[in-house]
């Protein structure tokens, strides 16, 4: 098993109270899991059914796999400019 | 070609000279700045707030992937973060190129791809004292109606 501390920002920061949030996962999960897992360790964040996911800086689809040590961070609806 | 996220105000001007130069016969200069109104609701001022390390690796891509398309190195993006007052430049990019069409071209590709792609977010706060998340969904954005593609390419 792994434990990553998944980066919260902005709106889903606010909504988990929180600004990461901690998920242990099998060695190998796919972001898809990942989210799951989210789910379920901050119930009061309510994310959309394929929230865009960062794994190491940069956006990663739903089969990409996390290893201990990624930098994973859920990106909510982008609003630079 | 340079990129940066800075929470001290843009100095437009210095940027513009940043890539100014003799062969370039055209500078294009977008500046972003925060509104007074949106939506209907009196704005006094918006916090940015950015995942700086990806941001600044995603503005880095954009700002190569934009020399590429355009045939240009000189190209120099900034964003501002923290909180701006109404009038503020959230944003600034700058393209010189030999020719108008691409220095144009370039900079409002830039800046429709950095909406669309680049973590960072804004709060506007309202005289009403109420604060609240942006989301690029086709409704204002700070600045005059130039929307993103909305959400990121995952």
């Amino acid at each position: 098993m792994i434990t990553l501390d998944v980066l919260l920002f902005a709106s889903y920061a606010d909504a988990a109270g929180a600004d990461r949030v901690r998920v242990t996962l099998p060695e190998g999960a796919r972001v898809a899991v990942l989210l799951d897992a989210v789910r379920s360790a901050a119930p009061t964040l309510v994310l959309p059914a394929r929230p865009l996911v960062a794994v190491n800086h940069r956006y990663a689809a739903m089969d990409v796999t996390v290893a201990a040590g990624d930098e994973v961070a859920l990106i909510p609806p982008v609003a630079g400019g | 070609m340079r990129t940066a996220l800075v929470s001290s105000p843009i100095d437009v001007g210095a940027i513009a000279a940043e890539i100014a130069g003799p062969s370039n016969g055209a500078l294009s200069l977008f500046v972003g700045t925060v509104r007074d109104v949106n939506a209907g609701r009196a704005v006094d001022g918006i916090e940015y707030n950015a995942y700086a390390p990806m941001a600044e690796r995603e503005m880095a891509d954009l700002a190569r992937e934009a020399s590429e398309r355009f045939g240009t190195p000189h190209i120099v993006i900034e964003h501002r973060t923290g909180y701006l007052a109404v009038g503020e430049a959230s944003v600034a990019i700058a393209v010189a190129h030999p020719r108008r069409a691409n220095a144009m071209d370039a900079s409002r590709w830039i800046i429709e791809a950095l909406k669309a792609r680049v973590p960072i977010w804004k709060r506007e706060h309202y005289r009403d004292g109420t604060r609240e998340w942006v989301h690029h969904s086709g409704q204002g954005n700070g600045h005059g109606g130039v929307q993103g593609a909305g959400g990121a390419d995952a």
